[in-house]
């Protein structure tokens, strides 16, 4: 945006003191508010730091202790012996994250595509609305479903306990769908109509045409959707905790309960001491590295949708 | 190869059995919290105390307000100050714009587990602060500063130039233009971002376990515990004991985020209409 510099009348064409006062009032305001301005804007890079040197502070030391790579790699989590690691709630997340994609993707996609290309403008706005209150919805009530209608359901059908990693995926899953939809959805509505007009002059019809010229075109930002969905499912921690059982243990199957990143904290920051305490930190730290990578790959992806 | 006629056929059956997915999937959701929920709601359930006779939600709608005005209160001005900043007084190639964007961008995805402990160890341990409402309130706060300084600033950018230059040609001074002619068409788009914050934290579980705790009585300082509307949810759902409870307060939590939604279209559509009578 262009900004103009406000540039002040000449002091000569004030007469009057009493005014150069007032205007070295208004100068004073002026500078003071700019200064809590900026004051204001330091605030998220001080809580990034914070954030940084507190979960860092208290979790690599702990880390250090337990062994970087037997903390990372360990198979076995049994705090009460104080054996810590931590590899089956990394398995655990990257697991339900990937059932996640599998479900809510190819939907979320799909969806995105109807709004975009298929969709009468009135009802793409509809689904714009049935998108936000998707989006609206609580993790504790997506748990809650879950619980309550999914658990029972993969009980039902594929036996078990119901509470597994198929479970997980599935609620993981629905709670993405808006994520994609709303990030991919403006995507596809950039790409010029040009594109879908040559492809139609070509001989393509309508849902070739989206499926083969517009939909590559609007790729990264499809891609970004899906990153940020990647994000979510991963950090997100109440509604897989009620659905996927907790067990601290290698999952190794689909109907089998698993312990996810998040879930392991959740589960026991409330009476954890000592070095089990900071562990958790410690699963709090790969975390946070998981999700800035993932941030940095949206933001790269974002990037490249703007051009 | 398959002929061109039964690919399209195969495409539209694709992107329409998605398209129906995801709407059976939020009837399906939505109806079976109303279906099961409605008849569980009780006057009983909007009393005052809390007991383990009568699990009442009533102190968690309370704590969820208390909550929702605090974590505004902390938030609110220093995300529109900061958006200021970017928008009127800042060079965009600027260093310390560039930082403050990245790390606005970088706390935008921070899930909200990692700002529950945080929270713990920097609000609840480190300065002291307990479980209580106003450690709940500064962990939210953090979590929603980006939600705000980004809806402002798109508030801002859709303020036309003109409006600026005319103002400095009348012979404003900047805060005056700020206040008077930038801000006043921008307040929809402002407002609209704080009603999705109020959104997030009406439905936040795991940020509040740990800061503003579980106890589920009105605080009667801003140092006590308080647990929210999402939180007594969580709460019933895990002890297993009052399920039907769970549902009614399921649906309470879906009308106040239905309701919300709403608002914030409205705030949208209106900002929309001011921008484009500013461009005819």
């Amino acid at each position: 945006m262009n900004k103009q510099e406000f540039r002040r009348y000449p002091a000569t064409v004030i007469p009057k003191r009493k005014s150069v006062q007032r205007m070295n009032m208004r100068q004073l305001k002026e500078n003071g508010a700019k200064i809590i301005f900026i004051l204001a804007a330091c605030v998220s890079i001080l809580a990034v730091a914070l954030i940084c040197i507190f979960l860092f502070a208290n979790g690599i030391p702990g880390m250090a202790k337990i062994g970087v790579f037997k903390f990372l790699t360990g198979r076995v989590w049994k705090p009460g012996n104080d054996i810590y690691g931590i590899l089956p709630m990394i398995l655990g997340s990257v697991y339900v994250t990937a059932g996640a994609l599998v479900i809510g993707v190819p939907t979320g996609i799909t969806t995105a595509v109807f709004m975009s290309r298929f969709a009468s403008k009135r009802i793409a706005k509809i689904m714009k609305h049935a998108v936000s209150l998707l989006a609206g919805i609580p993790s504790v009530v997506y748990g809650f479903f879950g619980l309550t209608v999914v658990v029972p359901l993969v009980r039902d059908l594929f036996g078990g306990s119901g509470t597994s990693i198929l479970s997980a995926s599935i609620v993981l899953g629905i709670m993405i769908l808006p994520t994609i939809i709303s990030i991919s959805e403006p995507a596809l509505n950039a790409v010029p109509n040009a594109y879908y007009e040559g492809a139609l002059v070509l001989g393509a019809t309508h849902e070739r045409a989206v499926f083969k010229v517009i939909l590559p075109a609007a790729k990264s930002g499809v891609m970004a959707g899906v990153v940020l969905g990647v994000g979510r499912a991963i950090g997100e921690a109440m509604a897989v905790m009620m659905v996927a059982g907790n067990q601290p243990r290698m999952p190794k199957g689909l109907l089998q309960g698993v312990r996810t990143l998040t879930g392991n904290i959740v589960m026991e920051m409330g009476y954890a001491a000592d070095l089990h305490r900071e562990a958790l930190i410690a699963t709090a730290v790969v975390l946070f590295v998981f999700i800035l990578i993932i941030n940095m790959l949206f933001s790269v992806l974002k990037r490249r949708t703007k051009v | 190869m398959i002929s061109t006629k039964k690919e399209a056929v195969f495409i539209k059956v694709f992107v329409y059995a998605g398209t129906i997915l995801t709407l059976a999937i939020l009837v399906s959701v939505v109806g079976y919290i109303l279906f099961k929920g409605i008849p569980n709601l009780s006057l009983k359930l909007f009393e005052r105390e809390y007991t383990t006779e009568n699990v009442s939600l009533f102190p968690a709608l309370v704590n969820t307000l208390l909550m929702t005005f605090l974590s505004l209160l902390i938030a609110a001005p220093l995300g529109i100050f900061a958006a200021v900043y970017l928008v009127e007084y800042a060079r965009n190639d600027n260093r310390f714009v560039k930082l403050v964007r990245i790390t606005t961008e970088t706390l935008s995805g921070i899930p909200s587990i990692i700002y529950g402990l945080f929270g713990f160890l920097f609000f609840v341990t480190a300065l002291g602060l307990r479980m209580s409402l106003l450690s709940g309130a500064l962990t939210l706060s953090m979590m929603i500063l980006p939600l705000i300084m980004r809806t402002t600033e798109e508030a801002l950018f859709a303020v036309p130039v003109e409006y600026r230059e005319g103002s400095y040609g009348l012979g404003a001074g900047r805060l005056r233009t700020l206040f008077k002619v930038v801000m006043p068409p921008a307040i929809p788009g402002i407002l609209a971002g704080i009603i999705l914050s109020v959104g997030r934290i009406v439905g936040e579980t795991a940020a509040l376990i740990y800061t503003a705790g579980t106890v589920a009585e009105i605080p009667k300082s801003l140092l006590d515990s308080a647990r929210t509307l999402s939180v007594h949810m969580y709460a019933l759902s895990s002890e297993g004991l009052y399920i039907n409870q769970a549902y009614a307060t399921a649906v309470v939590l879906l009308v106040i985020v239905a309701g919300i939604n709403a608002l914030s279209a409205y705030a949208a559509k209106r900002i929309e209409r001011k921008t484009n009578n500013g461009k005819d």
